[in-house]
């Protein structure tokens, strides 16, 4: 059981490459924001006709979106009279013409303009602008605003999720590795730990790559379970934490699977795209773009499955929590509401895991393919 | 309302179904066919359903955007 140590340092490399990484994916997720179109109705009379109407409706639909979204404070729950945020604030780290950090209690949840050393920065959105002292924001035709945006190096609530769950990962197997050196059967926590390892082991890792090679990717793909299963985990509490349902990250675990693949890809793989073996020769020229580009929709696949089932599973169990709030009988409303919640939540511990297990899964279905010797190749 | 965009959501989650509907109609035929092998069938079962579904939530996405 001495694999566990050397994988141990791998473990922290890609946690801390993951929260690093992740944070400059912000920017990914920032452009995906700002290319979704804004809801714009045709006339006044239209919006507040259909405000009047369907107010509650409003309020739940943009409460489920702020949750979907990254943000840069912990909000656990507001009071909506008082005006009043419980929860804590993180810290904000620009890079605007040097270094600028500050904490996200400056903004006030955006209602206020936070000033840093002579320059003055807006909460817009979810999205932090460069404003004069008075907190101006310029809109162009589309109503995106035109204010300069700094780099956002921002500790923001998914970091924090990511870097909680990254010690939690840390402290589980370095507990583990070390109870390996009293004896070979593992001690408390590590009795649950030992199993789901043993599990991805020999039903993931040795039958999709092979007894040989495996043993250079357990790292990763332990890694990938554990901090994907975790963190789908965190999301069921209600802490409000959407970490695996937010694009950004998910493209990052994805552009993970996809280096690994492709740098750890031999001859036979790299011949199979470009120079399909066994077929006719203006066969071997269409088939290789359509195989380059199947090198890349397999990368995709795997984050957009993750993210959409994810992000689903979020709203569909607010969406059931916000029955209680739009129907007129409480008293009928609330029992049904929490029975298909219980239902939908247990349905979701279990996809928790699967989506875990199918990304493990996939990954090592992809490096597999690509260390893989074709002998069959002699019978053509 | 986006009428084309949810018909076209209601196209892809028919198809999905389809799809998934036979790959667990075989299975189950696969299962009572050869039980010992229910554990190989269940896990390339569910590689295939999760590949069925990478495609619908492809197609639901760039859908939406």
């Amino acid at each position: 059981m001495v694999i566990f140590k050397n994988r141990l340092r791998l473990l922290s490399l890609f946690c801390t490459l993951l929260a690093v990484l992740t944070v400059q994916a912000q920017s990914v997720n920032d452009s995906i924001a700002s290319t979704e179109t804004p809801v714009v109705a045709t006339t006044t009379e239209e919006v507040e006709h259909h405000e009047n109407h369907e107010e509650g409706g409003n309020k739940i639909t943009a409460f489920i979106e702020h949750h979907l979204q990254d943000s840069h404070d912990f909000t656990f729950f507001s009071d909506e009279a008082t005006g009043k945020h419980y929860g804590f604030s993180l810290p904000i780290i620009l890079w605007d013409n040097g270094l600028k950090v500050f904490s996200s209690s400056k903004f006030h949840h955006g209602e206020t303009v936070a000033g840093v050393d002579g320059n003055y920065y807006k909460l817009y959105h979810g999205k932090i602008y460069k404003t004069d002292a008075e907190g101006t924001i310029t809109y162009d035709d589309h109503h995106h605003p035109t204010n300069a945006k700094p780099l956002d190096f921002s500790i923001t609530k998914n970091v924090v999720s990511m870097l909680l769950v990254s010690i939690m990962l840390l402290f589980m197997f370095t507990s583990l590795a070390k109870s390996y050196k009293r004896g070979p059967i593992p001690t408390g926590f590590g009795r649950i730990l030992e199993p789901l390892i043993i599990f991805i082991r020999d039903e993931v890792a040795i039958p999709n790559i092979g007894e040989k090679k495996y043993r250079k990717y357990m790292g990763y793909l332990l890694t990938v379970f554990f901090f994907i299963w975790l963190l789908n985990l965190l999301g069921m509490t209600p802490l409000g934490i959407n970490v695996t349902g937010n694009i950004a990250i998910t493209v990052c675990l994805a552009l993970f699977t996809y280096v690994i693949t492709q740098f750890s890809a031999n001859k036979d793989y790299w011949g199979h795209i470009f120079w399909m073996p066994g077929v006719p020769v203006p066969m071997k020229i269409i088939l290789a773009p359509i195989e380059l580009l199947g090198t890349l929709t397999k990368p995709f696949a795997l984050l957009v499955r993750l993210y959409a089932n994810i992000t689903a599973g979020h709203v569909v169990i607010m969406s059931l929590i916000a029955m209680i709030f739009v129907g007129k009988n409480l008293a009928a409303d609330l029992p049904i509401s929490l029975a298909l919640t219980l239902f939908i939540s247990v349905i979701e511990l279990l996809v928790a895991f699967l989506q875990a297990f199918i990304f493990t899964m996939l990954s090592s279905l992809f490096i597999g393919m690509a260390v893989q010797d074709h002998h069959h190749e002699e019978h053509h | 309302m986006n009428i084309p965009m949810l018909v076209g959501a209601g196209l892809v989650v028919i198809g999905a179904g389809i799809g998934l509907g036979k790959i667990g109609g075989s299975a189950m035929n696969a299962i009572a066919r050869q039980p010992e092998a229910a554990g190989k069938i269940q896990t390339a079962m569910i590689i295939i359903a999760a590949l069925l579904e990478g495609l619908a939530f492809a197609a639901l996405i760039l859908g939406k955007a």
